[in-house]
This record gives structure tokens, sequence and C-alpha cells, in this order.
């Protein structure tokens, strides 16, 4: 039996490298607390700090309960509204989660499509969608998020701002980094395309769609695999910035963005916990997934090796 | 007097994570001055191991784990890091397989050469220039005082491998460790540069170690060899004596699968066994050999019974075809030629035929394959099938029936098969997609059946085909064009990616299924003594244009064509064996 | 040579054409242009007479050929919320931009370069391993992070360096710079390390791994096996390889650089382009976000330019067969 799993593990070339990179583990297990926690944040937190009715404003502003002006209710203390800062994390984490996870699934879907048609057709579908994308690379993507954001402010009725920013903020920062989606599928398809086992279904009559999506995107999930876990990450911070700089989520769902930028407020008066925890999260949680992306390119560039 | 390099029980081994991996096992070697010693073996035999050991840059993990290693009388495991280093290249020296890769593109070449001088005598820039110059000159550059200063890629490829050559000289070193120094040139240029080593040991004595896999090469220019096998010395001695008088059961196997230029085989009498470990005794209920064979038979009786009236048509007819590829698409004002990769072809077969097309890189030997199975548009002429015109590929229907009864196998078996994909799916795709079988388990039953047939386990089907050696995998590609019940095969160098043994075993497989199922093959080939072994007749091509038709005996016995010629003169061959001495 | 450039230019000239387009479509598409400049009491026929003075009734063609031409020749219009005139706004703020990332460019640079190198060299070294910890931090933490980490340690405990805005600086014609005065230099420290950490870490990092690539190929391989010395060998024959693709990172770092700005100029207070384009955009100051969009893009488009002619100066393979190769 356990010569079996031995076996089974030495022969996959990902597990084995995984099970050997003390690193890659650590920031898997961090991230699956980390990740795991702000999913079960509902259940966990004490208090539902979206909901107005949980908090009191004569609790704002407790330090950290272990402090002398701590309160043994609130562990990390609370913000300036009174609510307890570790709930708000939890939820912060949960909604920053929510709009990475959405938006670079949105950017996947996008840029993988558009990647392998412009790779496999090559012509003129490639000669444009890959201006757009060459225009684009050119800004980075947090000057596309903030445009985004700010040309769908325009559009957008002021009071539907709150309801529709999550929607918004996925759309930005999907736009914003469906590029390198779109450039790692077309390089890889490019290299694929010419493969003789492509050439074997065109041969046999095969249609274009189907060569794309079950013959080369399995073959091409690698690299992908390392754009989607390292552009999470872009995509976690990106979501954090725009809501720091007061443009993302609306403040009374606060997101860790959100928690930092009204902690810097409290920083010169004193109080450093509203931004350090906060930070802390977000921090530990880009860490553990930048780890797993490196893990995961070096792992599956066999040049490196 | 002391040999150059003096060998003896050297180990080498790799850990790896399964254990540790001994990839030379006490191996002796001597080379002497002046002297181009072979080293031959297929993959995996570690010869490429040998010389990184003796030039000290073994790719880690490697490591020496014993033996003794003497340059004249330099203990080379003795040197600490500092002085080994000192020895590249004043001492010993290395010509890599690659010129396109092996020099800096950043740097001209007369950067390159006066470093590599300057970094190993006393000269000032301009002597180290006039020497570099020289040298050139010494290794065939036509023009040298103009050309160093030029960048790499301003040099053809046979021109670069000169280059190179240059600077393994630059330093006068006394031996040079040349790591398949031509397989990436064309036959013509090969010869030169082989004729070059040659000269070069003779006025320098220099000693030249000339690592390689194919045997011709060995046999034309070496003056003793060494067969290795596993990291294991095989034979060694005298090339005429070892290549021709093979004392050692694999050396003769080895040779017994060197395909000849001057003789044709039946079948090669194959004594190198497979790799194939896998004795499971697992199995599809009903599979068997006999039942694909049935079943391949009975369909192409179908075929024949459809075809009664087209008896003497000949199965492919290729009329005035024409293929010429734009760089930039023609556009309304500007009338682009293209190039022309083929043009005017004109030849057809007769069922059951083998036609062998040969021809060097550039020939358009692909582009003809291509045409035919429809990757590649025509410009101009048509393409015949069955007495039927066969639509160009853009124009031809997903369903249009040639796509079935044309099957290709591919050169490289490790890009053929989609890695992600298991054998039974692959091999269930044209089953599927032509509709032959219904029903999970029949299909089951046949792809089983089929892998029999082509001598594959039928385990197989359950495998990935990164679990399966060159040989195994086109094995399987062999299985997947024959599943789609084809009439045609066209085969683009079937065999070039494999070792001798294994392409002996291929060509053996090929040439019963061609008998078998009175199966119509396009054979395509850079390898002239391959074509030999295959063909009934054979096509010449040179820079997309037809030079020679000819049937096989009389084209191998007398070419017509000077280029045909040419290309069988240049040819490595191992006729010297055959001469008496 | 000339061709090569001409293509280039036209192909920028395109890029400029299509950002334009989007900030045409984005100034007169998006949100009224006229709601915005009058109050709630302005009557619909004065409206409508406003409509007709500023154009807005033209076919679309026409106001877009206006709008290009007024952008060439300076004329950017009025911001909605200040009533300023764009252009003098942005002239005002753009000099604070340019220094801060001019001096964040080259601490990424000279720092990033030889400490790339360094542990591409030196694989397993302590030091090297301890440079890529850093670095992992480096493209963790979010910028604005370390900028409110920086305030707090040197600004609030510590007290040695200003915290925000740009201290005294000196006016020489429209241009007021920084860097003249010892207040308005240590006002630029914070803040120009806050943007340059993030941009060094992937300088580092690109330079590491274009090095370790370099190294694994042929012809280093080659001149190992002929006894090149390691110096020579490292930052002679490697370090000019690994520099082609590294320069057309520097051009898009610079991108990076004006787009952290923003975040960076909003942590310090800093008056840049980059506070002034964050305010367009929190209060839907659509003319300012159309400007500021053409401007940006046409500074990538002139990097661009310079890193293909700096291209040209290293590679031989593209300054040659552009001349038609001679083979």
């Amino acid at each position: 039996m356990v010569t079996a799993l031995k076996r089974y593990v030495l022969e996959r070339e990902l597990l084995y490298l995984f099970l050997n990179s003390k690193v890659a583990i650590i920031a898997a297990i961090i991230a699956t607390l980390t990740i795991g926690s702000a999913l079960l944040a509902p259940w966990i937190a004490s208090t539902d700090p979206y909901d107005l009715k949980s908090f009191d404003l004569l609790d704002s502003l407790y330090a950290p309960a272990w402090t002398d002006e701590g309160d043994e209710r609130f562990l990390l203390g609370t913000d300036d509204q009174g609510r307890d800062l570790l709930s708000a994390i939890l939820y912060g984490t949960r909604l920053s989660l929510l709009v990475g996870v959405l938006s670079i699934t949105f950017a996947g879907l996008l840029g993988v499509t558009t990647g392998l048609l412009a790779g496999y057709y090559g012509g003129w579908l490639d000669t444009i969608i890959m201006r757009i994308a060459d225009v684009q690379l050119s800004l980075p993507a947090i000057l596309t998020a903030l445009l985004i954001d700010g040309i769908a402010r325009g559009i957008l009725p002021r009071e539907s701002h709150d309801n529709l920013m999550i929607v918004v903020l996925t759309v930005a920062i999907g736009l914003s980094l469906w590029v390198n989606f779109a450039r790692t599928a077309r390089a890889s398809t490019l290299v694929e395309r010419n493969r003789e086992y492509v050439q074997a279904a065109v041969i046999m009559g095969m249609h274009p769609i189907r060569i794309m999506f079950t013959q080369i995107l399995p073959n091409i999930m690698g690299p992908i695999m390392v754009i989607l876990t390292v552009d999470l990450a872009v995509a976690i911070l990106l979501e954090a910035t725009l809501s720091f700089l007061g443009v993302g989520v609306p403040p009374n769902q606060p997101s860790l963005g959100t928690l930092i930028r009204t902690g810097t407020e409290y920083l010169f008066s004193g109080e450093w916990w509203i931004v350090l925890f906060p930070s802390l999260m977000l921090i530990i949680l880009i860490i553990a997934v930048n780890v797993l992306g490196d893990f995961l390119r070096d792992a599956l560039n066999p040049r490196l090796r | 007097m002391t040999a150059l390099l003096t060998i003896r029980d050297l180990s080498v081994r790799f850990p790896t994570r399964f254990g540790e991996f001994t990839a030379i096992e006490s191996l002796d070697l001597t080379v002497n001055a002046g002297e181009l010693h072979g080293l031959v073996g297929e993959s995996g035999a570690g010869k490429s191991t040998i010389g990184a050991a003796v030039i000290g840059l073994l790719q880690y993990p490697g490591y020496i784990a014993s033996g003794e290693l003497y340059l004249q009388d330099t203990n080379l495991r003795e040197l600490d890091d500092t002085d080994f280093h000192a020895l590249r290249g004043s001492r010993i020296s290395m010509i890599f397989q690659d010129p396109q890769t092996s020099l800096n593109p950043l740097m001209t070449i007369a950067d390159q050469l006066i470093g590599t001088i300057t970094q190993h005598s006393n000269v000032s820039d301009s002597e180290a220039r006039q020497r570099a110059i020289d040298l050139l000159n010494e290794t065939g550059i036509i023009d040298a005082e103009t050309r160093i200063d030029d960048y790499p890629h301003q040099f053809s490829g046979g021109m670069r491998q000169r280059v190179v050559i240059a600077l393994a000289l630059c330093t006068d070193p006394e031996l040079i460790i040349a790591d398949e120094p031509t397989t990436a040139l064309d036959v013509s240029v090969q010869k030169q540069i082989l004729a070059l080593l040659r000269e070069l040991a003779q006025t320098r004595q220099v000693g030249f170690i000339l690592i390689t896999h194919d045997i011709g090469v060995i046999a034309e220019i070496t003056d003793r060899v060494t067969v290795l096998r596993h990291g294991r010395v095989m034979e060694t001695g005298d090339t005429l004596s070892v290549l021709g008088n093979p004392q050692n059961e694999y050396t003769q196997a080895l040779m017994a699968a060197v395909p000849r230029l001057h003789t044709r085989l039946e079948r090669f009498v194959n004594i190198v066994t497979d790799d194939d470990d896998d004795s499971s005794s697992w199995s599809v209920e009903g599979a068997s050999s006999d039942y694909a064979a049935n079943w391949l038979n009975r369909d192409i009786t179908d075929n024949k019974r459809s075809n009664t009236s087209t008896a003497d048509t000949p199965v492919l007819s290729v009329n005035d075809l024409t293929v010429r590829f734009y760089k930039n698409r023609p556009g309304w004002f500007k009338r682009d030629p293209g190039f022309k990769a083929l043009s005017d072809i004109n030849f057809s077969m007769q069922r059951g035929e083998v036609l062998g097309i040969v021809g060097e890189s550039g020939s358009g030997k692909s582009t003809l394959a291509k045409a035919i199975v429809g990757l590649v548009d025509p410009s101009s002429g048509s393409i015949h099938f069955n007495g039927e015109p066969l639509p160009p590929g853009s124009k031809r229907s997903r369903h249009h029936a040639a796509r079935r009864e044309i099957q290709m196998i591919f050169q490289d078996p490790f890009s053929s098969l989609n890695n992600r994909h298991t054998v039974e799916h692959i091999l269930s795709e044209p089953v599927r997609f032509y509709q032959l079988a219904s029903g999970s388990a029949n299909i089951k039953k046949l792809i089983a059946s089929i892998l029999e047939l082509v001598e594959m386990s039928q385990t197989a089907l359950l495998k990935y085909p990164h679990q399966f050696s060159g040989g195994q995998r086109q094995r399987i590609a062999v299985a997947r064009a024959l599943i789609a019940r084809p009439s045609f095969l066209v085969c683009d160098e079937p065999t070039s990616a494999l070792d001798v043994s294994i392409q002996a075993q291929i060509l053996n497989l090929l040439k019963d299924l061609q008998q078998t199922f009175d199966l119509s093959i396009l054979f395509i080939s850079h390898n002239l003594a391959v074509v030999r072994q295959m063909a009934n007749s054979v096509v010449v091509l040179k820079e997309g244009e037809l030079v020679e038709t000819a049937e096989t005996e009389a084209f191998f016995k007398a070419p017509k064509a000077t280029y045909s010629q040419q290309l069988l003169a240049e040819t490595p061959s191992l006729d010297v064996l055959d001469r008496p001495t | 040579m000339l061709r090569f450039i001409s293509r280039r230019l036209l192909q920028s000239v395109f890029v400029m054409l299509a950002v334009s387009l989007l900030a045409f479509v984005l100034f007169r598409f998006v949100g009224d242009p006229i709601a915005q400049m009058v109050g709630q009491e302005t009557s619909i026929e004065d409206q409508e007479r406003l409509r007709d003075s500023m154009g807005l009734n033209d076919p679309v063609i026409t106001q877009y050929t206006r709008f290009v031409t007024n952008l060439v020749t300076g004329e950017f219009g009025y911001s909605y919320r200040t009533r300023q005139p764009i252009g003098e706004m942005i002239l005002d703020r753009m000099p604070a931009t340019l220094e801060l990332g001019a001096v964040s460019l080259l601490i990424s640079l000279i720092v990033g370069i030889p400490a790339g190198i360094y542990t591409a060299l030196r694989r397993d070294g302590f030091i090297a391993n301890s440079l890529l910890i850093v670095t992992l931090i480096g493209v963790s933490v979010p910028t604005f992070v370390i900028g409110i980490f920086l305030i707090y340690v040197f600004g609030v405990q510590l007290g040695w360096l200003p915290t925000f805005g740009r201290g005294d600086v000196v006016a020489l014609g429209w241009w007021k710079t920084g860097f003249l005065t010892l207040d308005s230099l240590r006002s630029l420290l914070l803040p120009a390390l806050t943007l340059g950490i993030y941009q060094l870490t992937l300088t580092m990092r690109l330079v590491r791994s274009e090095m370790q690539e370099v190294l694994k190929t042929d012809y280093i391989k080659f001149a190992t096996a002929r006894g090149i010395n390691k110096r020579t060998l490292h930052f002679n024959h490697a370090l000019r390889n690994t520099l082609v693709p590294v320069v057309t990172i520097i051009g898009l770092q610079f991108g990076g650089i004006i787009a952290f700005s923003i975040v960076t100029e909003s942590v310090y207070q800093w008056p840049g382009m980059g506070l002034l384009f964050l305010d367009s955009i929190r209060y839907v100051d659509i003319p300012v976000m159309s400007v500021y969009l053409v401007l940006i893009a046409l500074m990538f488009v002139i990097i661009n330019l310079i890193v293909d002619l700096l291209y040209f100066v290293i590679d031989p393979r593209v300054r040659l067969s552009s001349r038609g190769g001679s083979h």
C-alpha cells in the first residue's frame, strides 16, 4: 500500500515536486486556511459587518482585546463604525476573493477563447485581436481598471452605483487582465497548432472549434494555470487598490482595501490596528497565492529545472 | 607512446528521484593524437555523457563515481575547478550539434574568436585577429577578411558550423569532442564538414572524439570506433573490423538493422529486443490480431468490389502540381509571386505500390504530403485519387471519403499523439468520427485487436502516450492510421526520429501491413537507404522541382540525373565495409 | 533604418488615433456634457442653444475631427469640476509626476539589475535566497500598504521625513522642480521609495530569469567549453543577451510607474497627474479623464518608439535584417 502510494507520487511530476517543496506546501496550507475561513465567514464571524443593526457606534475604535484599552468581545478591536474588526476582515477577505475569482474567471474565459481563435486561425482575426491586446498591454492593468471603473461610473446612474459595484469591479479587473491569458493561449496554440496530433485531427476533418477545445486546450492548460494563479494574486491586489483609492466596493460592504483606507485616517492618531490587521491578511493571502504561482511556473517550465 | 586520452574504469551516475541512475559503467577508452575516434550507440547509450565527463561539464546532478581520466600525463580528476577551466579551450575543446544555437547572436565572429584566442595566449588583438582570419580560411570560409566582422545570423548553417570548428580550433587544443557535429546539416554539407574534420585531424594531429548515432558517418571517417549500449562498451577497435566483422552480439544486431544503400532486404533480421516489458495478461474479451485483420480485410474487399471498373486507373496521380507560399498575402496593388515550394510536379502511383519521395531539406517533400492530405492548398495543378479529382484541402468537405481512405503517419511520434488523451481515446477518435463501428464494447474490442496487430500489448489502451518509448508510440500512430481502414498511407519520414534498431522494427511492420492489406504507400524520406528498402519506385525532388522518376532498383544502380548521382555519392554509406580490403 | 522608423511612426499614429477615438467616445457619449455644465434651472431652450454653439449637434465625424484638431493644437477644454482649462491643470502637475517617476525608475534599475544578475549567478547562496524572499514580499505587498508602512515608521514614529506634498519647489519657468531644495528632496524620498520598490522587484525577477535562460543556452555552454573566463562569460557574453529583453521591460516599467504613481500620489497627497486623474474618476470629470488618457497614451507611444530604437542599437539581428539581410 505504502509502496504503491510512493510509486504513484513518484510518477506524477507535479505532485512529487509539490510534496518536495516545503514552501509550496506551507503556502498551500495558508491559502487553504485563509480562503476557508473567508468562505465560512458567516458561520465563524461573531457579527455580520454588513448588517447595520449588528454593531453600535458606541463600540467604535476599541483596541485589540489583549491591549489595555481592549474589549474581550472584539479580539482584533473595532473600526470607526464600531464593527468587530475580525468579522470585518473575514467578510472583507470573502469579498476580495469573490471579486478576484470572478474577475479572473472572466478574464480567463475571454482571454483563452480569443487566444485560441487568434492562434488557430491566424490571419486578420489574429492581427485584430493581438493589436487590441498590444494597445491594452501598453496600459498597465491598474490604469485600465481605473478607466473602466470611471467610465462605468459615468454611464451608470449614481443611485445604482453601490449595487452594481461588484459587477463593475469584476468587469474592470477582468478586462484589464484578459490580455495575459490571450497572449499565453495564443503563443501556446501557435506551437500546438503545428504539432502533428493537431494536423492529424485536421486531416481527419474534425471541426476547428472541436480541435481547439478537445485537442489543443488540454495541452495548453499548464501555462494557463500558471497565469491563472499569478493573476489571481494580481486581481486581489487590484481590487484592494481600487477600494483603497475609494473607487472600489461601496463603503457599507468593506473589503480589505476599504478597511485599510478607513484605517489610514486613524493611523496618525494612534489607532494602528485598523490598518495593520487587514493589511496583514491581504499580504498573507497574496504571498500564499504568489508562492503557489511561482511553484507552478517553475514546476511546469522544463527549461528551468 | 602514451595515448592522448586515457579513460579507465569510468562510471558516471545521476541521482534521480527514482534512485541513482548509472549513465556510464566501467568504461575504458583511449584516443590517440591525430585519431578520429567514433562513439556510436542508440539513444540512452551515454555517448554525450562521456564527452561531458571528459571536458568536465557534466550536467547537474551527474557526477563521476569512479575511474581515471588522463589527458597525456595530466590526471583530470585531480584538477580543481580553476585549473580545469584553464584547460578547457587550451587543451580540450568541443563542437556542439546545432550551429544555429552555439554562437552568441549578439557578438561578431571576430569578437568571439579574438576573445577566445586572447584568453589562452598572450597575443595582441591584431595578432589574434590575424590568427582568426587564418583559421577561418583554413576551415573554408571564403572571403574571411571581411566575413569575420559579420554576426552569426549572416552565415548559412554549414558556414556557421565551420565557424564553430574554427572557434574550437583557435587555441590549438590537443583533443576536440564533436557531439553530433553534422546531424543538423544536409548531406552535401555534412560531407564537406566531415572531410574538414578528417583533414584537421591529419594536418594538426588533433585527437577527435566523434559522437554520433549515424553508423554511416562512423564508417566513412573514423579510424577507430567504440560501440556503446546503456553506458557500457559493447565493442571497440579498428572501425573497419568492428563494423565489418562485429564480434559482439549487440553490434551484430545493430549492423543488421542498418539499412544498406546497395542492397535491398526483404525483412530486417531483428535481434535487438524491444523495451516493451509489459507482460501483464490483461486483455479485452475476444480481441485478437486476427479479428483486426479480418475486419480490415473485409473493408478492403468491399472497396475493391466497388472499384472494379477503375482497377487499372492509378490510385494517385499528380498533375502539374504547384504550391506557392506567400510571405504577405498578395494584395490588390502588389503582385507577390511568393515562394514556390513545389513547381509542376507530375507522377502517378498504381494500387499497392510503394512510392519513395526523396530529397534534402527544402526540396518540398513534406509540402507534397501536405497537399495530398489537404493541409496545404495547391496553387495550380490537380491531384486525382482513384480517378476522382481530389479537392484542395480548404475546399475538401469534412466528410469527403478521401479523408478516411488516405491516412498519414507522421515523423515525430512524440508530437503526433495527443499527450492528454489515453491510447484508447486516441484510437477511438477515428472509429467514432468515421462511424466505422458502434457500441462501446465493440469499439474497445476493435482497438485492442488493432493494438495486437501492431504488436503492442492490449494494456496499452489504458495508458497515456508519454508512458511509451518512441518506437511504441510510432506503433500506436500506425494503429491510428490503420483503424480508419485506409487504402492509402502517406508516411512522412516515419522513422527518422527513431533509433536504428527501432527503425528496422517499424519498417518491418509497415512492410507486413502493406503486403497483408495491399496498401498503397507514399513513403517520404531523406534517407536513401531506407527508401531503397521500402519503395518500388522513387521520385527525386530538389528545391521544389522533380528531378527524376525511376524504378527503385534501376535508380540505385544507375541514377540518371546528375543531382541524383551526387546525392547518392554524398550519402554516408557502409560501402567501405563491403569492399574487399 | 529610415523605413523601420517610418513604419514604427505610422503604427504610433494609428495607435494614437485609436486612443483619441476612445477618448472622444468617452468625452462625447459618457454622461451628457451639457447636463454637467449647466445647473438645474437652465431652460431647455438655453441648453439647446448651448448645445448648438458647442457644436454638439454637428455630425459625429465633424465633432471627432474637431476633437482631434483641438487636442493637436493643445486646446484641451475645461474641467467640469473646477472650470479651469485642462491644459493648465495638467501642465501644472506634470513635473511632479515625471520627477517622481524618474527617480523611482532610477532606483529600480540601479538596484534591480545588479541584484537580478547576482541572484542568477549565485543560485543557492544565503544572500541570493534572502534577496529572493524580499522580492516575493515586494511583489506581494500592495504599493499602498508599503506607503502606509513607510509613513508610519519614518513619518509618524520617527518623524524624520515629511509624509505629504512636495515641500518647497523651485519654479524654472512653468516647470516646478523638487530637485533643488533639501525640503523638497526630503519630501521626494518616501514616495520615490514606495513607487520604486515594486518596480525594483519586477526588474530583479526579470533580469534573474532572463539571465538564467541565457546561461543555459548552447552558446554559453560552448564558450565555457572554450575556457572563456567566468567574468567575461557572465558580464560580456551573457549580460548582453540578457539586456535585450530587459530593455523592452524598462519601457513597460515606465508605464507601470505612471500607473502606480496614481496610488503613490494618493497615499502621499503628491500633487501630480495621478491625483488629478483619480479625482476626475471620483467626481466623474469626463474631460479630464479623456485628456489624461490621450496624454498617457502619447507618453507610452513615445517610450515604445525609444525602446524600438534601442533594440535597433543593441540587437544586430534587428539592425541587419531591416537593412535587407545579406546571406
